[in-house]
């Protein structure tokens, strides 16, 4: 069993405006695990990473990082916990490796060695050949890894990432979390917010999804697309097809000459429908999921908490 | 964190303001040469020469140490409250906040800074003024501890302006439209023996005309102020000030919702 790397508990924010932002969320992620906290916007993922990393108070309720109490034990936590936030924070006129180099004298790292581990980490996110540019020459998919080498610097064992590869092109986001599952299969626990539910279902082992300040699912990636009943597949035919072929017992429909979609439900096979295409002398070419899966999940979750939650205000 | 990681913090804030305010030394460090350049021509040797000698001195002699002392005070002040609050409005104090940096390192690190370029240009005004007049030094100690005191009272004030302000025009209203005032009509250009009774003692309730005329003091050995009560005054204000800036810093006044 794996010790506990941040366990909040009954936690409320409510903000001078009057907004309560938060309304106690539970939340555990153990040591080593890759956890996306998944929402729509304003559904309060940046106020929890916010409370974890000292940046917004809480109202109420307990946050402990490694087992220690932020209440008490603050400076030690921040030791051990990097911060990627959602915007960018730099100061522009700063040259990249002084940014990186000068958050490591925060940390109280010796000059020489946090310059060591600037060029490491500046390197390994390929931002060396930047390194006396400043914030404003670099492109948005760069400032983003500038932000991830600076959170580096301490080599902390807490990564919280708030929308790391917002705005970053397909390619970049691929070597980013590439990189990410790296760091991570080395021992740093990450906590990220993301709206690529692709991205959480491809990096991260536990999800937690959050809607209007409350947890409304709280599981394992896997066990949360096992929650699925259904999955819409597109598939291509080599001949035209002019109706959508017979397959009784599957709901589908024509896109065009040569695509149709089918819904395959839980307990339906792939093989039976393969069978019945075949059977037609339909030839498939290929075929692909119509969604990402936990995308469908997400609506399917989040929208009957919305249609409550507005139900109850009438 | 420990001492030595303190220590290293503190050194990190102190070297990335100096390379700041370097970085930017014809908006930091030239204007002010400039500007008091012009003060030496005009009220010292142009206008100076007329009004002759004052409190015994000549003007140009008697007007020198208001003038390094003016430059002093805008620039620490000016440091701190730009460097700041740019920090903020740039939300890079971010940085900052969520690395263990106790807030008393935090907040030495950027007062250090604002004496820093205070005594920097300080020390350039000056220079310059020995292009116009000799300078005699009548008190090193009280020059010195006069200057670094007065220094960090304007770093503190600059600082607590910088947590307070929304916008950059809150950063400008304070040095318009109270320190300019004060500084004009702290002694820097005459002896408030030369006003009447009760414009005397309006100016004795104005804390830069003891800063002024201990300044003063220490060049040229006249002063229209109690010279330890100065120092009592100065020293007590910076200790209420860093507190107070301590408690803001703490309670995460504007910077942590």
């Amino acid at each position: 069993m794996k010790n506990s790397c941040l366990t909040i508990k009954n936690l409320f924010k409510e903000y001078d405006s009057g907004l309560l932002a938060l309304k106690d969320i539970d939340i555990e992620v153990k040591q080593g695990d890759f956890f996306a906290l998944l929402g729509p916007n304003g559904a309060g993922k940046s106020t929890i990473l916010g409370i974890i990393s000292s940046l917004v108070k809480k109202t109420s309720g307990n946050v402990t990082v490694f087992g220690m109490n932020i209440d008490k034990d603050f400076p030690v936590i921040k030791k051990n916990i990097g911060v990627v936030p959602q915007e960018f924070n730099f100061n522009q006129f700063e040259k990249v490796f002084d940014i990186i180099s000068t958050q490591g004298g925060y940390f109280g790292i010796p000059r020489k060695l946090s310059e060591e581990r600037a060029e490491k980490y500046l390197k390994l996110l390929g931002l060396w050949d930047k390194r006396d540019q400043t914030p404003r020459m670099l492109s948005g998919g760069m400032k983003r890894r500038l932000m991830i080498a600076r959170a580096l610097i301490h080599e902390p064992k807490l990564l919280i990432l708030d929308e790391p590869t917002a705005g970053v092109d397909i390619e970049l986001r691929r070597s980013m979390w590439k990189f990410l599952k790296e760091i991570n299969e080395k021992g740093t626990t990450i906590i990220l917010t993301t709206h690529y539910l692709e991205e959480a279902e491809y990096l991260c082992r536990n999800v937690a999804i959050i809607d209007r300040g409350q947890i409304i699912q709280n599981t394992s990636t896997s066990d949360l697309l096992r929650q699925l009943n259904a999955e819409s597949f597109i598939f291509d035919a080599y001949e035209n097809l002019s109706e959508l072929p017979s397959i009784k017992g599957y709901k589908g429909r024509i896109i065009n000459d040569n695509s149709f979609e089918v819904e395959v439900e839980k307990n339906k096979s792939l093989n039976t429908l393969f069978t019945k295409l075949t059977a037609q002398g339909i030839e498939i070419s290929s075929m692909r999921n119509k969604t990402n899966r936990l995308e469908e999940l997400f609506v399917s979750l989040v929208k009957p908490h919305e249609k409550k939650i507005e139900e109850d205000a009438e | 964190m420990s001492p030595r990681e303190q220590w290293i913090a503190f050194f990190t804030i102190v070297v990335k303001e100096v390379k700041r305010f370097t970085r930017i030394w014809p908006q930091t460090l030239l204007p002010p040469a400039i500007t008091i350049a012009l003060y030496f021509i005009i009220f010292g040797t142009l206008i100076g020469t007329r009004i002759g000698s004052m409190s015994g001195f000549p003007y140009i002699e008697f007007v020198v140490p208001g003038l390094i002392m003016m430059s002093v005070i805008t620039n620490s002040y000016g440091n701190v409250v730009s460097s700041f609050f740019g920090a903020k409005f740039q939300r890079s104090i971010e940085e900052v906040l969520v690395s263990p940096v106790p807030s008393h390192v935090l907040l030495f690190g950027y007062m250090i800074g604002g004496v820093i370029r205070g005594l920097a240009v300080g020390s350039i005004v000056t220079c310059m003024s020995l292009f116009f007049t000799d300078l005699h030094v009548h008190n090193v100690t009280v020059t010195i501890a006069i200057v670094f005191f007065t220094s960090v009272l304007f770093s503190l004030t600059g600082f607590i302006n910088a947590m307070y302000a929304n916008s950059f025009d809150d950063i400008s209203i304070i040095p318009v439209f109270v320190l300019t005032p004060l500084t004009y009509l702290g002694g820097v250009f005459y002896s408030i023996e030369m006003l009447p009774k009760f414009w005397q003692g309006i100016s004795m309730s104005n804390p830069i005309l003891y800063m002024v005329n201990t300044f003063r003091y220490g060049f040229l050995g006249i002063t229209d102020v109690n010279i330890n009560w100065a120092f009592f005054m100065v020293i007590s204000f910076c200790i209420i000030l860093f507190f107070y800036s301590l408690y803001l810093l703490d309670h995460g006044k504007r910077l942590r919702t």
